[in-house]
């Protein structure tokens, strides 16, 4: 198995016994793990399988019903307003408003955000990112394309320390994706930020993850590298990977064989 | 002391920024601008109508014939410091960014700050817009108050405030299907505010309602300027009590409300 929480003294993401149930739903279980500093982690898992819920608790958007996060150090959400500004968030599923600019939208972010001289920096990631040609054109009159790239500028304009991505292509042709994520890969390597990703998109976290997060019913089933996941299950790819874990068909005592091949695959 | 300041400048900042949002999204879309007069200026028109028909008639309204376009007037500083509250929470529903802003540094009381200033915003713009018709059209110039117009103004901006708020906790709690909301509460309190009429006209146990009501004390308050050429200052501070006890129960409803949604997982998935 790959290493532990205690293994990370220094994580800048720490995810102890996290839990959170609705009135008749458990979405998540008791999840624990741990995301280390200049990292990129996948956090995967079929619909329902608990990872925006996680995402959300991370946030501070959502109330865990049990367990600790610490984010940079700090207990969240006890310590939301310290840790918020050095931390930002993109997701195609939550908009910004549609009848204001791109330019607009940025400046009211870098606000909120307290950035320091914003147009300075809304201009540096209109150049940085592509979006100079639709700076002045409303958000809503935009292609699915610009828009992302205009939510991954808003996640950008702060600097952040921790970026959480929920699903950050999806809806995104092949040629966008790939230049997104080379976007954050540029972003990362100058920075050194730490990524947690929620992605469907296994060629993605094959790129883009050192670790890689399995959740199934509310439940880590099981972590660790691309590389060491593909070993372990004897797969060619995550894609194969992911469907031996969400389709169940993996026993949850199996162990890596000598040879490559998973011992606990059940089907 | 320097990290004190800091903070204020950063909640300051956080405040504008709200504004600006909303601003940029009213300031430039005209239409927007003329639909937040259109009502006030409409209703304003109707009542001076009738007091031009009712003058001749009426000792009462000759005495003081500005007391219905005072009224509509001041009750829409009422309904708009209410909608200016509530719209601007509902509108950042209908845009989905309602998870962008709870993500951010945004604290639950700037929020709330940033939707109080854009309601005065709205609330200069609508009913600036129909005291300007008011004295182009018919003469009338709601300065004539005098000082008590700040009275008035303060408290009704106010209870609108409060409702506003406690409007925004339901659409929070029950999802857009509860902004009618936004565009009817303020009605439920017309009938015992006695902004056309006396209290004193009312049955009395409707009497002990709008005694539970702050704008029953302002329209009070009006109709003793104008027909006693007094301030009654009893009024204005019996209004600003009730009023503290509405604030403070307006912004509860709204933190419970925005709790709860932390709590059920609402505020990334609101929107159209």
């Amino acid at each position: 198995m790959p290493p532990s929480i205690a293994a990370f003294p220094h994580a800048v993401i720490e995810v102890r016994d996290l839990r959170k149930s609705y009135r008749r739903v458990e979405a998540v279980k008791g999840v624990s793990f741990a995301v280390r500093r200049g990292t990129t982690t996948a956090l995967l898992g079929g619909n329902g399988a608990g990872k925006t819920t996680t995402l959300s608790m991370l946030l501070g958007v959502l109330t865990p019903t049990a367990g600790a996060i610490r984010i940079l150090g700090e207990p969240m959400p006890e310590r939301r307003y310290s840790v918020l500004p050095r931390i930002n968030f993109t997701s195609p599923y939550v908009d910004l408003p549609k009848r204001l600019t791109v330019a607009e939208n940025l400046r009211v972010y870098a606000r909120l955000y307290g950035v320091t001289r914003p147009r300075l920096r809304v201009g540096e990631l209109a150049e940085e990112l592509d979006l100079v040609e639709f700076i002045d054109r409303p958000y809503g009159n935009l292609s699915a394309g610009q828009r992302t790239r205009v939510s991954l500028a808003k996640a950008l304009l702060n600097r952040p320390e921790v970026l959480l991505l929920d699903e950050p292509t999806a809806s995104l042709d092949p040629d966008i994706g790939d230049r997104m994520r080379t976007l954050l890969e540029g972003y990362q390597k100058r920075s050194g930020c730490t990524m947690l990703l929620a992605s469907h998109n296994m060629g993605e976290v094959e790129r883009m993850c050192d670790d890689v997060i399995m959740l199934r019913a509310g439940l880590v089933v099981d972590q660790g590298s691309p590389s060491a996941l593909l070993e372990r299950y004897g797969r060619g790819n995550m894609e194969e990977v992911f469907l031996d874990i969400a389709r169940e068909r993996v026993d949850p005592d199996h162990g890596a064989s000598a040879d490559g091949h998973a011992e606990g695959i059940v089907s | 002391m320097s990290s004190a300041i800091a903070l204020c400048a950063g909640s300051a900042n956080r405040i504008f920024a709200l504004v600006e949002r909303h601003a940029y999204l009213m300031l430039k879309s005209w239409p927007r601008i003329v639909s937040t007069m259109y009502y006030p200026t409409v209703t304003m028109i109707m009542w001076a109508f009738v007091t031009i028909y009712l003058t001749p008639k009426s000792n009462f309204l000759s005495d003081a014939p500005g007391l219905f376009i005072g009224a509509v007037l001041l009750w829409d500083i009422l309904f708009r410091g209410q909608l200016g509250v509530s719209l601007t929470f509902v509108e950042e529903m209908y845009s989905r960014n309602l998870g962008n802003l709870f993500v951010s540094p945004l604290r639950a009381w700037e929020l709330i700050a940033g939707q109080l200033a854009m309601s005065i915003l709205r609330t200069l713009i609508g009913v600036g817009g129909a005291c300007f018709f008011a004295w182009v059209l018919f003469h009338y110039s709601i300065f004539t108050f005098g000082f008590p117009l700040i009275a008035f103004f303060v408290n009704l901006i106010v209870c609108g405030w409060a409702i506003g708020l406690a409007v925004s906790g339901m659409v929070l709690r029950w999802g857009l299907g509860a902004e009618e909301l936004a565009w009817a509460a303020v009605f439920l309190i017309a009938p015992v505010s006695g902004v056309y009429y006396p209290i004193g006209v009312l049955p009395g146990w409707v009497q002990t309602i709008a005694h539970a009501i702050p704008t029953s004390y302002v329209f009070e308050g009006m109709r003793a300027v104008l027909l006693e050429h007094v301030f009654r200052a009893d009024l204005f501070f019996q209004a600003l009590a009730v009023n503290a006890v509405y604030l403070a129960a307006g912004v509860t409803l709204y933190l419970l409300a925005i709790r709860y949604a932390r709590e059920h997982g609402m505020l990334l998935q609101m929107g159209e």
